[in-house]
């Protein structure tokens, strides 16, 4: 039955093209389209749980040829990131957008970047990965444009020249690659690979695009205006989901296909860049006057924590460390995902009932919107890293490797990013709760607070208590090994 | 036996459930709020009281539950945090009945009650936290649950108190963090056990053991208020008055100063930190932060600013008796960490009933108060005797067994001149409020007077809270020595940290 593979990326592929012929009908099959992608990514999930690693070679084409599938503990983890974002996004859309003139148009871009997430956690071919990337780039940009102000066009085209060139680099890496090696199969190439001039120019030309991709700094300066300009629910799914698909290739590549060819130094360069722009981003977090930029230059700074593990997972042995180590990465990710889109969402609350989001004239918000300034303190704990959120384990065993590997350097990054992500997150609670008539007068708890309050839930309180599944499942790897 | 399982977690569920429900309380829904509050107080007394008997019987209570690879989330009661969580549960019910009588008819009461509980939550959980990693868990918990009681009038002072607050233990809880981290990786695991476990690993480096000492101290040093770290605690003092109480009681510095014993006591052992050296420069620390904190405190015009100066002094009587090696000056210590609670709780539900009734903030304009608020005052009057160690009020036996520990660990060169020195200083500062209080009558009117025609003093709310800690004082004072009292209870604790 491994036929379940297809349908993460079947359903909403479908949709999208069901949203396309029933314009009217939109919001409702984007909604229900989430809804049953979520399904079928928790089926999948208990069952690579239960059985471990899946496959499937697409139109029964051996691998190599044909478009192979494949779920390990690391893809059902991403799906179920981005599942669970996705529907809690959806249902928010479709209070935001329900006015829209464009909602239509909203809701097939929105199913068609769902359709290339799923289909690039679950790829096992890198020209896939290619294709799938290059679809998400593309429906990201047009949906960042959909707010139609000139600031939005203008962040989404720089968002477009930079995604392009992006895409471009880890083209012809990939070309480097089947050139080199004759496969473009991750699960052959992972024994193939070995250092040598070919593999390290593909190497670096892959991640360089990847690292445009994911914002890592000095190539982070398309982010901020690109995410803070966009609609909200746009916003949300591009610092919580989009940035983490070029995320999850660096790993994929650093950590399992050029396993052997990456060394200490290169791993250190892109610490030493993570620790950069976790500084830089907290900085300009710290520095913002708009709520969603703070947001933005904050996911910045939280995707530079990341990369700081990549130094470490390069001291460390395959071994037990390394996949704890390796765990507390992904739990950091993902509880970012969360808070990240939470945060958004609630933004996108405060924006639509004050009409503004500058942070200096929030006064009165937990007063007029207690459930939304409530899901920003929560996402606040969640991104600062206190307990009991995910990134507070995960931060845990972060310093821990530090004192295992004996790479002090990333001690005071850590600290500083920590007090200076308390700096920043503080500063908008303490407006929201100082007394203030800039959210304007009450109106009814509407339902649109829901979804992010409950995407902050699942950050600062499922996945700091039920973290174990994530160290249970990131072992569960497809290409480490060597079992398929 | 699923009790011993369930235990914990209940005394721990019985102020988080009322806190969470109260949150979704409707403003004018008084009555039902105070309901979950009484209801809540009551359960979890009821549960503290199984919980001391079965501690003194050496039954096991014990919860674990793995939240990552390594780290596990442990609740276990043993005699000194039973010290703590009674203390916790007894001072949380009387002041939440004092809040509720002092917030009367002001807004956001929902959102106050919620935290309030949150806040006794936190501090009972550092009181069961079993190992280092559930006390960093409770111990940031606890500074999200207070930041917005500090901040609760949500005034430019207010937010500003509440901003240094938070800068101040942000900063101690990452300190502390990163030493329990290091100390983690470099034993496995850090249980509290009684006696300490550091003395087993004997190929650790004792540098590196000192570094972390001196980070964990730190961190904690934050919430204790140990000078040069106070500076938030005078600041803390624009939250309301129950906040005031509870911060300076129970909840933020006494949840540094516990800490301060758990590790010298159940982590490095009190003989192997000894050993290591780092107690003395502790014990200097905490010298400096009594005589610095009682001088502070005599330049203060401003009520609660005297107070909370006086906490920093008094705290620190804890972290003294800690860290004298002897069990005679740990049962001093260990004793102040409950009789400290009581007296300044009595003092601050004073200090507030000052301020509501008459509108008095500053020492100034207190003369002749006691012939208008006997009770208020009497109630103070006993509180400030016992700070300053007058028998039979409960701080003199916490001095008395400091001074006698200082005399068997032959360290009383110092320290009794310390001890003696700070009790005057202490009388200093609290006699002139008395004869103000008792012997002046008044030049001006009350700058507020509120309750003119009233005949009462004061709402019953208001006037029993400390008149009914200031009886507890005298009370375990006086019977110092009968069964299940603070001191017998310590003495208790002392023989089991002594017991090899």
């Amino acid at each position: 039955m491994n036929n379940l593979l297809i349908w993460p990326v079947a359903v909403p592929l479908l949709c999208a093209l069901l949203a396309l012929l029933w314009p009217n009908r939109s919001t409702w099959i984007g909604v229900v389209g989430s809804g049953l992608s979520l399904l079928v990514v928790l089926l999948l999930s208990m069952r690579v749980a239960e059985n471990g690693v899946m496959a499937l070679a697409l139109g029964g084409w051996s691998p190599g040829l044909g478009i192979a599938l494949r779920a390990d503990g690391l893809s059902v983890l991403m799906l179920l990131m981005s599942a669970l974002v996705s529907i809690a996004v959806a249902v928010y859309a479709s209070v935001y957008f329900s006015q829209a003139e464009r909602k239509a148009e909203f809701w097939v871009l929105w199913l068609l970047l769902l359709t290339a997430l799923h289909a690039l956690f679950l790829s096992g071919d890198l020209f896939n990965v290619y294709v799938t990337l290059e679809l998400l780039g593309l429906s990201a940009v047009v949906l960042a444009c959909l707010g139609g102000s000139r600031a939005s066009l203008q962040a989404a085209l720089q968002y477009l020249m930079l995604g392009l060139l992006g895409s471009l680099a880890f083209l012809i890496g990939v070309a480097l690659i089947y050139a080199g090696y004759g496969t473009l199969d991750m699960g052959a190439l992972r024994d193939a690979i070995e250092a040598g001039p070919t593999a390290w120019v593909a190497l670096c030309l892959m991640t360089g695009g990847l690292m445009i991709k994911s914002a890592l700094f000095p190539l982070h300066f398309w982010l901020p205006p690109a995410h803070a300009n966009a609609p909200a629910p746009v916003s949300a799914v591009l610092s919580a989901l989009v940035v983490k698909a070029a995320l999850y290739l660096i790993l994929r590549l650093w950590l399992e296909l050029f396993y052997g060819v990456v060394t200490q130094l290169a791993a250190t360069i892109v610490g030493v860049l993570g620790a950069i722009a976790v500084i830089w981003g907290s900085w300009g977090a710290m520095r913002a006057e708009r709520l969603k930029l703070m947001a933005a230059y904050s996911t910045v700074a939280q995707l530079g924590y990341l990369f700081l593990f990549l130094p470490l997972l390069a001291a460390l042995p395959q071994g037990l460390e390394r996949d704890v180590a390796l765990g507390a990465l992904v739990l950091l990710a993902l509880t970012h995902g969360f808070a990240k889109s939470a945060f958004f969402l609630a933004a996108g609350v405060i924006m639509q009932r004050a009409g503004h989001d500058r942070i200096a004239e929030l006064g009165g918000t937990a007063r007029v919107l207690p459930v939304t300034a409530f899901t920003i303190a929560l996402v606040g704990v969640a991104l600062i890293g206190l307990p009991p959120s995910g990134s507070f384990l995960a931060k845990w065993q972060l310093i821990s490797t530090v004192f295992v590997t004996g790479q002090w350097v990333w001690l005071p990054v850590i600290a500083i990013g920590t007090l200076m992500a308390g700096a920043y997150i503080f500063r908008l609670l303490g407006q929201a709760f100082s007394p203030g008539e800039g959210v304007g007068p009450s109106l009814s708890v509407g339902y649109e607070e829901v979804p992010a309050m409950l995407l902050a839930l699942i950050a600062t309180l499922l996945l700091g208590f039920w973290a174990s599944v994530v160290w249970e499942l990131v072992p569960l790897s497809a290409y480490t090994g060597g079992n398929i | 036996m699923t009790m011993s399982v369930w235990l914990p977690v209940g005394i721990l569920l019985s102020s988080l459930i009322p806190g969470v429900l109260i949150f979704f309380q409707p403003e004018e829904r008084h009555r039902s709020r105070t309901l979950l509050n009484l209801l809540g107080a009551l359960v979890k007394s009821l549960l503290v009281g199984v919980l001391i008997w079965g501690v003194f019987h050496e039954q096991v209570f014990e919860t674990r539950w793995t939240m990552a690879p390594g780290l596990e989330f442990v609740l276990h009661a043993d005699a000194l945090s039973v010290l703590f969580v009674s203390l916790s549960t007894l001072l949380w019910l009387v002041t939440t009945i004092y809040a509720i009588g002092y917030l009367e008819k002001t807004p956001h009461r929902s959102r106050f009650f919620g935290f309030f509980s949150l806040c006794v939550t936190a501090t009972v959980g550092l009181a069961l936290a079993g190992n280092l990693f559930t006390f960093v868990v409770f111990y940031e918990l606890l500074t999200l649950a207070t930041y917005p009681l500090i901040a609760h009038k949500g005034s430019p002072e207010a937010l500003r108190g509440a901003r240094i607050y938070l800068g101040y233990t942000l900063f101690g809880g990452l300190l502390l963090m990163i030493g329990a981290v290091w100390l983690h990786t470099l034993t496995g695991g850090v249980e509290f056990v009684e006696g300490g476990i550091l003395d087993q690993y004997v190929d650790l480096d004792q540098d590196t053991l000192r570094w972390i000492f001196l980070l964990l101290i730190m961190g904690l040093g934050v919430k204790a208020a140990l000078v040069p770290l106070h500076g938030w605690l005078p600041q803390a003092m624009v939250a309301p008055a129950p906040v005031s109480a509870l911060l300076h009681a129970v909840a933020v510095v006494k949840a540094g100063a516990f800490g301060i014993v758990r590790v010298i006591y159940d982590v490095y052992g009190v003989e192997f930190a000894a050993e290591l050296g780092v107690l003395t420069l502790l014990a200097v620390v905490a010298a400096i932060t009594i005589i610095y904190g009682s001088l502070k405190a005599l330049t203060q015009d401003h009520l609660k600013k005297r107070l909370a100066y006086s906490t920093v002094s008094q705290v620190s009587y804890i972290v003294l008796g800690a860290a004298i090696l002897g069990p005679v000056a740990t049962i001093g210590g260990l004793v102040h960490l409950v009789h400290q609670g009581v007296m300044k709780i009595t003092l601050f539900f004073a200090a507030g009933n000052y301020a509501e009734a008459l509108g008095i903030h500053r020492v100034n304009e207190m003369d002749g108060v006691g012939r208008r608020m006997p009770g208020t005052t009497l109630a103070f009057s006993i509180g400030a005797l016992g700070m300053i160690g007058i028998p039979p009020v409960a701080g003199f036996i916490s001095k008395w067994y400091l001074g006698l520990g200082a005399v068997e660990a032959g360290v009383a060169a110092w320290v009794l001149p310390v001890l003696i020195a700070s009790s005057l200083l202490n009388a200093a500062y609290f006699l002139p409020i008395l004869y103000r209080a008792w012997f002046k009558s008044p030049v001006a009117p009350w700058p507020e007077d509120k309750s003119s025609g009233c005949a009462r003093e004061l709402p019953d709310l208001l006037l029993w809270p400390p008149v009914v800690t200031a009886a507890l004082s005298l009370l375990i004072g006086l019977f110092a020595a009968a069964p299940y009292s603070p001191l017998e209870w310590v003495e208790l604790i002392a023989g089991r940290e002594y017991r090899q």
